[in-house]
């Protein structure tokens, strides 16, 4: 570390007297905090640690929170940025610490998440010799970002920064991520003050709205005599929530959701008809092949969405509103496309349509929702024997909730369940891993999404495979005091994969069974206060106990070792495919 | 809908790393690239990929579509043949003693373009460009005797439609200027300088 003068002495020679001379590391915090970053996800490494030099003297204007992995880091970014709806900030080192990175980066990509990642990297002239932890990040993390930049040289820093939070958090978000050399790191450069960036020419966040669609979508909804909506996360992203409600309350029509989609409206709307997809309800998914006029908002058609794609609501014409003209019949050809931020073309569209009202295609909606209720919901929230599910855990946790608190889920079983069944009064309540189905990102999201929304209660509810892929991040929550309430739904199966093995591998029961250490002794290791939970008689008192704690709680639920989620559309089935049981 | 060769003509920002950017949204899809070229254009500091593929129209515009969406392109076209005048270049390199002996020259050069580039005592190279079978031809020609060495180039092509583009770019660079790209001093300074 001793022989980095050859770096300093370097650009000093004229320094102008307008400008200030700092370091490249000085340079990233300044422009963090111009960005109105206050929060940073990390874990340092030799060739960061210029940067957490400096960080050293921006403690009371930046809080890092040190992760215990750099997978928790970006998860728990991830968690912050779906709360708060800022830009979620990581630093780690090179790299291991960067290729750690790369889970995160993916999920926040296929989940439309703004991050901006700084990675060190090796000393410039070092690079592609295979330096100690070098590693090409920047072609390893292509494919998983919406932007990557590597930054050899200080005086770029500003600017890049400016750049890379201007993309990260603007038309489709994104992850982006920034290499910098140590040289860059320490480099001193003549510093003109940190511009925000609000403009690149090759980059058109936004299209241009086309009215003449929209006027062509009103008509499509006008005549309709069986519309109906599925809207998905590009709602929230677009923070039209209300310009949404608006447009689903004038139109009359039933809306359903996509899981990242959830929470955009209430769950109670009396126009909120339900999940769609694989797990989804059963009106939504078999009414997709009945209806007339299908009006996309902000959804992508994914495959767990459409089931199969050849006898996915042929029926129907098809209106797609979406920012990403990549989306426009990507998978479902539209027949009328409306590219544009939905904040701007719901509006639009509300102005031109009639009020109007469906008694009785929303009839149809609830005749599936009693059939549903009788065979699948009824029977897993009140189950009759002494073994305990997860929709009753979740039923009765919206009851203590009051649908107000911030669910975060970790994937597989519980996830599916904690989506059908909880409760929602307010927008980016429900943080799951969507596009790409991360096992243990629950516990690290959920440690995010509680400094993102601090004044709410967070719940993580994680199954007993998930949280032992980074429990590690108990650690985070004991040193920094994050008041995360964990559920475990301990099922003492990697459930979903059982689930499937059960109904398409004839119950041959491969490596899905997984043992758990003893959770209370663990979390109290942590200095987290936990109880387990195997009775029935227990699960209210617990669920209080577990809220009212000040402070972070981890809850051990012993549940039904065999059950299944159902409804389900199995894969390779159309929609109305879809199974009770 | 039938496969057919399209060309994809890309305007970018002169950006290291693009080209990976853009090459694997090919690979992603699996979708073999016949022939890439990329070059600075008319302008400057943006660059032009020309991409030929063999692919449906389907799915030549959802690709153009996830071009176009990467943060350093403009635009992104595609076209079919008979939308562009395009030209490829050819070298081959024969025995001297064999080309003069056997192989009507004159024929080779008049009749099919042929231009000789380098005439050494030991091998002769003959440039030429065209379209595929033109310069396939030549080599069909050339096989017999003796050729040692045959390269061609990617595809360059112009749209016969797209004069609009050319204005847009200008104004572009107008209004916007494309930053410089900044080159890193430090790059090849091997100072002896430890890391941690
Ligand atoms: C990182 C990762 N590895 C593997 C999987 C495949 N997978 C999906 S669900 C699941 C089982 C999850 O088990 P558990 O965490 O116990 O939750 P449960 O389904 O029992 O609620 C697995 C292994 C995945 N989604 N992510």
């Amino acid at each position: 570390m001793s022989t980095v003068t050859a770096i300093e002495k370097k650009p000093e020679a004229t320094t102008a007297p307008a400008t200030t001379s700092i370091s490249g590391s000085v340079a990233v915090l300044e422009a963090f905090i111009a960005e109105g970053v206050s929060t940073i996800f990390g874990y340092p490494g030799g060739a960061i640690m210029p940067i957490y030099d400096a960080l050293y003297d921006y403690n009371d204007k930046l809080e890092h929170i040190l992760v215990r992995h750099e997978q928790g880091g970006i998860h728990a970014a991830q968690g912050y940025a779906r709360t708060s709806g800022k830009v979620g900030v990581v630093f780690a080192t090179s790299g291991p610490g960067a290729t750690n990175l790369v889970t995160g980066l993916a999920d926040a990509m296929i989940d439309s998440t703004p991050l901006v990642c700084v990675t060190g990297q090796v000393f410039a002239h070092l690079l592609g010799t295979d330096a100690f932890q070098e590693t090409d990040v920047i072609n390893i993390t292509t494919p998983v970002t919406k932007w990557n930049y590597q930054v050899t040289d200080a005086t770029e820093i500003p600017h890049v920064l400016a750049k890379a939070f201007y993309i990260a958090g603007s038309g489709r978000p994104g992850p982006v991520l920034i290499d910098i050399t140590k040289n860059a790191q320490l480099q001193k450069f003549d510093y003109a003050g940190y511009q925000k960036c609000t403009h690149i020419r090759s980059y058109r966040p936004k299209p241009i709205v086309r009215k003449e669609y929209v006027e062509e979508a009103a008509k499509l909804i006008n005549a309709a005599e069986k519309p109906f909506i599925l809207f998905g996360q590009g709602v929230i992203l677009g923070r039209a929530e209300k310009e949404f409600k608006a447009f689903v309350e004038k139109s009359g029509i039933p809306a359903a959701w996509t899981i990242l989609g959830e929470s955009a409206i209430p769950t109670d709307h009396p126009l909120n008809v339900g999940m769609l997809g694989m797990h989804g309800n059963y009106g939504p998914n078999v009414l997709t092949n009945e209806c007339d006029v299908l009006i996309a908002v902000g959804m992508r058609f994914d495959d767990r969405v459409t089931g199969r794609l050849d006898i996915y609501a042929k029926q129907a014409k098809v209106i797609h509103l979406d920012i990403d003209p990549a989306e426009i019949d990507k998978n479902v050809k539209s027949t009328v496309p409306v590219w544009g931020d939905c904040k701007e073309t719901l509006p639009m569209l509300t102005d031109l349509i009639q009020p109007k009202t469906y008694p009785q295609w929303l009839a149809k909606f609830n005749e599936f929702r009693k059939q549903e209720e009788e065979i699948c919901i009824y029977p897993e929230m009140h189950p009759t024997d002494d073994v305990m599910s997860m929709a009753e855990v979740m039923n009765l946790l919206n009851e203590l909730t009051n649908g107000d608190a911030v669910i975060v889920t970790d994937v597989g079983q519980h996830q599916m369940v904690a989506c059908r069944y909880a409760k929602f009064n307010q927008s980016k309540s429900n943080i799951t891993s969507g596009g790409l189905g991360t096992m243990g990102f629950g516990l690290p999201a959920a440690i995010g999404a509680k400094y993102g929304a601090p004044e709410r209660t967070v719940i993580a509810i994680i199954g007993d495979g998930g949280i032992q892929m980074t429990i590690q991040e108990l650690g985070t929550i004991m040193q920094f005091g994050a008041a995360v309430k964990i559920i475990i739904l301990n099922n003492q199966f990697l459930g979903m994969v059982r689930q499937w093995q059960q109904l398409f591998h004839d119950k041959r029961y491969s490596f899905v069974n997984i043992t758990s250490p003893d959770y209370i002794m663990v979390a109290n290791g942590y200095h987290i206060a936990a109880q387990k939970v195997e009775h029935r008689e227990q699960l209210r008192q617990a669920l209080t106990t577990m809220l009212n704690h000040n402070g972070a709680y981890l809850l051990e639920i012993m549940v039904g070792k065999e059950n299944n989620v159902f409804p389900m559309v199995p894969q390779g089935c159309s929609v109305a495919e879809i199974r009770l049981k | 809908m039938l496969k057919q060769e399209y060309t994809l003509t890309v305007y970018t920002e002169n950006q290291i790393g693009l080209l990976t950017r853009i090459a694997i949204i090919f690979s992603r899809r699996k979708i073999n690239v016949e022939s890439l070229n990329t070059s600075p254009s008319e302008i400057e500091n943006i660059h032009r990929f020309n991409i030929v593929i063999n692919e449906t129209e389907d799915v030549v515009r959802k690709l153009c579509r996830q071009i176009e969406k990467q943060v350093e392109v403009l635009k992104a076209y595609y076209s079919s043949n008979d939308e562009i005048i395009w030209q490829e270049l050819a070298l081959y390199k024969v025995p001297t003693d064999q080309v003069a002996e056997k192989v009507q020259v004159e024929r080779l050069l008049r009749q099919y373009g042929a231009r000789a580039v380098v005439i050494r005592s030991d091998y002769t190279v003959f440039e030429a460009t065209g379209h595929r079978e033109e310069t396939d031809k030549i080599l069909e020609i050339l096989a017999p005797y003796g050729l040692i060495e045959f390269v061609r180039s990617a595809r360059v092509a112009i749209i016969k439609k797209s004069k609009g583009f050319h204005e847009k770019l200008q104004q572009f660079e107008q209004s916007e200027p494309g930053e410089e790209v900044i080159e890193n001093e430090y790059l090849g300074d091997n100072a002896g300088v430890f890391s941690m």
